[in-house]
């Protein structure tokens, strides 16, 4: 029986199952890279981003904003909420 | 997350049946991949999202405040605004003025210095971090 993704906020996502091994091998563990979280009074890393603006489409460069206040959102997904 | 051509369609699609504004008036940026998200600490590698993380910028390019919020409740747009002239108030005033608890504008506005300290209860009262 299918299961139904559940309809919130996430991204579901697909599940490949693998196919079983012939050999045994040792499990390679990947690590997750840490980032430093973001300090307060620190400089806002900059970064280059496609985006969809003025009914165009352009690249916005957050460096390009110095001078002013940038509020910088991030959200799950479109179809959300903020 | 979504591209920027997803962008489009929820402005075209959606937006337009809750604004009368044909368009958004900021950037709708991409983060395909999440790779911003994971430099600003808000990128679930587990669900492939970015959560509600927003920060607020100054001039100088220098984060002066971040808020995280999971994803299924939504953020309250007056405090960003108000935090927003808040800080607007601070740095106007070249570190002579702070925004206590509750400070809106036309709201008390304190000038930490010797004279203040053990006498804010003189300018400042509880019931303002309320109203």
């Amino acid at each position: 029986m299918a299961e139904k993704p559940a309809v919130g906020c996430k991204r579901p996502s697909a599940k490949v199952q693998k196919p079983p091994e012939e050999t045994t091998q040792p499990e390679t563990v990947t690590e997750k890279k840490d980032y430093a979280m973001i300090q307060i009074g620190q400089k806002a890393p900059d970064f280059a981003a496609p985006a969809y603006y003025n009914n165009e489409f352009t690249t916005i460069q957050l460096s390009d904003y110095l001078g002013k206040w940038v509020v910088l959102c991030f959200y799950p997904g479109d179809f959300t909420f903020v | 997350m979504d591209s920027m051509f997803v962008h489009k369609m929820w402005v075209d699609k959606e937006l337009s049946k809750m604004v009368t504004a044909k368009t958004v008036p900021f950037p709708m940026l991409s983060d395909g991949g999440g790779s911003i998200g994971r430099i600003y600490g808000v990128y679930d590698e587990d669900d492939g999202v970015d959560i509600r993380g927003r920060f607020l910028i100054d001039p100088d390019g220098v984060v002066q405040a971040y808020e995280m919020v999971a994803p299924p409740v939504g953020r309250n747009i007056p405090e960003t605004l108000r935090q927003i002239q808040a800080f607007q108030l601070v740095r106007e005033g070249k570190g002579t003025k702070a925004t206590p608890s509750g400070w809106k504008p036309g709201k008390t506005v304190l000038e930490p210095g010797p004279d203040l300290v053990g006498n804010v209860w003189k300018v400042w009262t509880v019931d303002k971090a309320f109203d």
